[in-house]
């Protein structure tokens, strides 16, 4: 039974995950661009939605009393600094109306993955009463 | 759940900026407050801000802002030769703070501004919190 409700989610809730997780990075550029010498970062999202979703790494055991590792989880997005378009000479490279709308459109990435999302659970639903 | 951290980082970055408001308000208040001494004249105050981590939960590095401290300009006061002044020193000098109003009102603005896409990221924040809590219902 879960095992077909995975199905039906599918890798939405890594899309969401990472959605969170970069507009909590956008966030922090927005809160620092007044900060000297705060670097604006960003994660690419095709390469943290192949990690999410691809295998984790993992540490290899190559003798039998080797300890198999539980699943490393310090291994997330690869995050990369933004080349500013006007460097300024504090060192800060934020672009805040660069990083609002990245937000914005982040925000709305999520809210549409959600609105799936509830449409899955409410095609299940009808599925399970059988409506 | 990466996006509690929004609440901390923005929370941060807005207090950060009210401090900055805070000091510029002060600044232009004493714009004025003439003294008799290079020591006893009133200093523009600037915070100052740095980057603080705020988490490092596997691979979630986000930051918010820290007021390091406030600190007093460093430019030199302007002296003024008016010996009829009640505040005048032995020489008839009396000094004035190194506050520059335009900058302080170019500061408020910026400052004021800064809050607001804080309070944005904020409320985005919180509705997107509250559409997954609504999730499946």
């Amino acid at each position: 039974m879960p095992n077909i409700i995975d199905k039906a989610i599918g890798i939405m809730p890594e899309h969401l995950s990472v959605y969170g997780k970069r507009s909590s990075l956008l966030a922090s550029n927005i809160a620092n661009a007044n900060t000297p010498g705060y670097k604006a970062r960003d994660i690419d999202f095709r390469a943290a939605l192949a990690q999410a979703g691809g295998e984790q790494m993992a540490l290899k055991t190559t003798r039998g009393n080797h300890i198999a590792d539980a699943g490393s989880t310090m291994s997330g997005p690869e995050i990369l600094y933004r080349t500013p378009l006007q460097p300024s000479l504090d060192g800060n490279t934020v672009d805040s109306q660069q990083e609002k709308a990245r937000f914005t459109e982040n925000a709305i990435r999520y809210q549409s993955t959600l609105t799936f999302l509830g449409g899955k659970f409410t095609s299940l639903k009808l599925a399970i009463k059988g409506e | 759940m990466s996006l509690f951290n929004i609440f901390s980082i923005s929370g941060s970055a807005m207090s950060a900026e009210s401090l900055r408001l805070n000091t510029t308000a002060s600044n232009l208040a004493n714009a004025q407050s003439i003294g008799s001494s290079e020591a006893t004249t009133y200093r523009a105050k600037n915070p100052v801000f740095a980057a603080m981590m705020q988490s490092l939960q596997g691979d979630n590095v986000s930051f918010g802002v820290e007021v390091k401290g406030v600190v007093d300009s460093t430019t030199p006061l302007e002296t003024r030769y008016q010996p009829e002044h009640p505040m005048a020193n032995e020489e008839g000098y009396v000094f004035l703070p190194n506050v520059n109003v335009v900058d302080e009102m170019a500061n408020m603005i910026s400052a004021s501004r800064a809050y607001q896409s804080n309070v944005e990221v904020l409320n985005t924040s919180k509705q997107l919190m509250m559409a997954t809590l609504r999730l499946g219902q």
